[in-house]
């Protein structure tokens, strides 16, 4: 681990916020790893995220449809019930799930999809896990009327069945993906071929913040509103940081989105919640940060479950949207160099937290923030009473209900 | 000399182009694929690719994906696949093979392990799909210390500015990837490849093989004509799967014929 802490010196010394460097990489993590055919394709989209990034005018077209389309800000609710029935930190939640769409994957594809536009390009895909994604991306296609086509695992598609509906009703194109397990990651194989087949018009919007060198900074930028406004929040109803940020991780964007803005705060304790499945020994879990180790999958350089020969191995969580055996590279550097804790979450804790969430606070969270939860009801009592969590109450549960009914043994 | 530019400067002087056909390492085991590495170096193939079975191959298509499936199946690994190697050169000293595959494999391996224990096995060329000039220093300098040739991909989408980098500290061949789109789905015409070849020519002087989408005889007398080498993947898998190893060495000679017959294209 020392290594990583040298090589982070010159960024240590300065910001936490400054990463990735020219070629892209946190630290030893990142990087462009796509066949040739994509190579020319990401130097362009890396060229334009730049300019765009340095025009005012993408800002402003970004915020104009973050407020009037979107919604934002978001609240930042004070979970008093919650707080008093854990007895302990006081609990906010960031509650993402009231943006359009019900999770904080529209913050990206709002930010994406300008960018295409200024790109030209007139063809969307993407993969998606839960659905929500697939959603947002479908969604703002949709307000766009541009043609897209969604890869969605064959298992996915199964358990996720009321998003699929969504997705078609906005005239989006589904694929189910057959191949491997039939998730997220087999998802995002074929999305990626669909690109290299049609590089001339397509644009693919990366749900998350993996994948090879812009995707990882650019979805965090896009997701970085989150924390962003977390910050101003905090301080108009507390007049302080708070002390501890807590998300859940499948790919990390909103866990980044949550974290980044706070990464040079060094009080501010940050934890992201990996998804233990059916315990982290049980060979069924997404906990690629507990359980990887460093590899090269979708373009980057980061924490995979793997087996001895670096084969990938299939996660598992009762959370489509966890349900993926990588991370983004900035979290696979945050965590070696320490900055931010990693912890997990079985199947069953998230459910337990998704029934308190829906009791005490008349909020019905998505199986992905239940984890953070489950993390925060652990954490919470053990804190003192004048200690600030924030959860990132990052998306709604409608989409689960059938999941949750099977698992406590009710029909729909 | 290596096995491979050996093998291109014995072609040149017979004025005819490599075929290079492809075995998914055990797909659908072990012995298939011995065999047919020995039938094929046996029935016209020049130099012999051998595919390294990964769980996300994202360059391929359905055929190749299938196969790695089955191959990983059967207990493929990348260890696995260099003992195939090692046991083919107890018979054959002289075909060169190239590992296709991708980096994930490689880097759980270790890189210095892998280049060291590929050379020693009688491995000549490797093709990482997912490594590209931006990221190649990661191998490459492995690679050359062990006197593999580091084969690398041209694109129809790699610009005439950006081949030399692509093309720096590559060895052996080039292997030009004939379509936009993954492994066994469209063809390129002749139209295609008399536009892209003369373009890839004026950056290197390696040999350049055509690969992706070449299926039958007379489209690897069209590759010929044009380029150096002809790589014919898919096609044999699918025969593979559906027929037996002796119908697949009888293709391979069939595309052999195919392209000794293969006039040159006027340069
Ligand atoms: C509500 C919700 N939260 C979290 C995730 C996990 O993604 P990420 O880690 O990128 O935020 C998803 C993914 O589908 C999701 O829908």
């Amino acid at each position: 681990m020392l290594r990583y802490a040298e090589g982070m010196n010159e960024i240590l010394k300065n910001s936490l916020r400054s990463g990735p460097d020219g070629r892209g990489r946190f630290g030893e993590f990142g990087g462009r790893f796509v066949a040739e055919t994509l190579m020319p394709l990401i130097l362009e989209l890396e060229t334009a995220y730049e300019a765009a990034k340095a025009d005012p005018s993408f800002q402003a077209e970004i915020d104009y449809y973050l407020k009037h389309y979107v919604g934002r800000p978001s609240a930042l609710w004070f979970a008093e019930r919650l707080t008093r029935h854990l007895g302990g930190a006081k609990i906010y939640f960031k509650r993402d799930e009231l943006n359009h769409t019900g999770a904080h994957k529209i913050n990206n594809c709002i930010g994406q999809i300008l960018l295409a536009r200024r790109m030209g390009k007139t063809r969307i895909i993407a993969e998606t896990g839960a659905g929500q994604h697939g959603v947002a991306t479908a969604t703002v296609c949709a307000l766009f009327g541009l043609p897209c086509t969604i890869y969605m695992g064959a298992v996915d598609v199964e358990r996720q069945k009321p998003n699929v509906f969504r997705m078609k009703l906005l005239g989006a194109e589904i694929v189910p993906v057959k191949s491997g397990a039939g998730t997220l990651k087999d998802a995002m194989n074929d999305a990626m071929r669909d690109w290299v087949a049609n590089v001339q018009d397509t644009f693919y919007i990366i749900g998350t913040a993996a994948g090879p060198h812009p995707y990882p900074a650019m979805v965090r930028d896009f997701q970085c509103v989150i924390g962003e406004e977390t910050k101003w929040q905090l301080q108009e109803a507390e007049g302080r940081l708070p002390d501890i940020c807590i998300a859940a991780i499948g790919g990390g964007s909103n866990a980044i989105g949550l974290f980044h803005p706070f990464l040079d705060d060094a009080s501010v304790r940050l934890i992201g919640v990996e998804a233990a499945g059916h315990g982290l020994d049980s060979g069924e879990h997404a906990a690629s940060l507990s359980r990887g180790r460093p590899g090269v999958l979708h373009g980057n350089r980061t924490y995979l479950l793997q087996n001895e020969d670096g084969q990938i191995l299939e996660a598992h969580s009762i959370s489509a949207g966890l349900d993926y055996p990588g991370i983004g590279p900035e979290h696979s550097w945050l965590h070696d160099i320490g900055r931010v804790e990693y912890v997990s979450i079985t199947d069953d804790e998230a459910l337990t937290a998704f029934q308190l969430c829906t009791r005490t606070e008349g909020i019905i969270p998505a199986l992905e923030p239940a984890h953070a939860l489950a993390y925060v009801m652990k954490l919470a009592p053990t804190l003192p009473v004048d200690k600030i969590i924030v959860m990132n109450l990052c998306g709604r549960g409608d989409k689960d209900i059938f999941t949750v009914a099977e698992h406590l043994g009710f029909k729909l | 000399m290596s096995r491979i530019a050996g093998v291109f400067e014995n072609l040149r002087s017979q004025g005819r182009a490599a075929l290079i056909p492809f075995v998914e390492a055990f797909d659908p085991d072990r012995d298939t694929s011995l065999a047919l590495l020995t039938g094929m170096a046996a029935n016209g193939a020049d130099i012999i690719e051998i595919g390294v079975p990964f769980t996300d191959p994202m360059a391929d298509g359905p055929i190749i994906q299938a196969a790695g499936r089955r191959a990983l199946n059967a207990g493929a690994s990348l260890r696995g696949v260099l003992g195939i190697v090692r046991e083919f050169r107890h018979g054959n000293d002289k075909t060169p093979l190239v590992l296709m595959g991708y980096l994930n494999p490689i880097l759980s391996y270790g890189v210095a392990a892998f280049a060291h224990d590929a050379a020693q096995a009688g491995v000549d060329g490797l093709i990482v799909v997912d490594l590209p000039t931006e990221e190649a220093d990661l191998l490459l300098p492995e690679a050359a210390a062990h006197g593999l040739d580091f084969i690398r991909l041209i694109a129809p989408t790699t610009s005439d500015e950006r081949l030399p980098k692509v093309l720096a500290g590559s060895s052996g061949f080039v292997y030009y990837v004939s379509i936009t789109g993954i492994t066994g789905t469209r063809t390129a015409s002749a139209e295609d490849l008399a536009r892209d070849i003369p373009r890839i020519r004026r950056a290197t002087d390696l040999p350049i093989a055509v690969g992706f989408g070449v299926r039958t005889p007379e489209q690897a007398a069209t590759v010929a004509k044009y380029a150096d080498a002809a790589i014919v993947a898919s096609v044999l898998i699918e025969k593979l799967t559906n027929t037996n190893i002796a119908t697949v060495l009888a293709d391979v000679a069939a595309l052999a014929s195919g392209i000794h017959h293969a006039t040159k294209a006027a340069a």
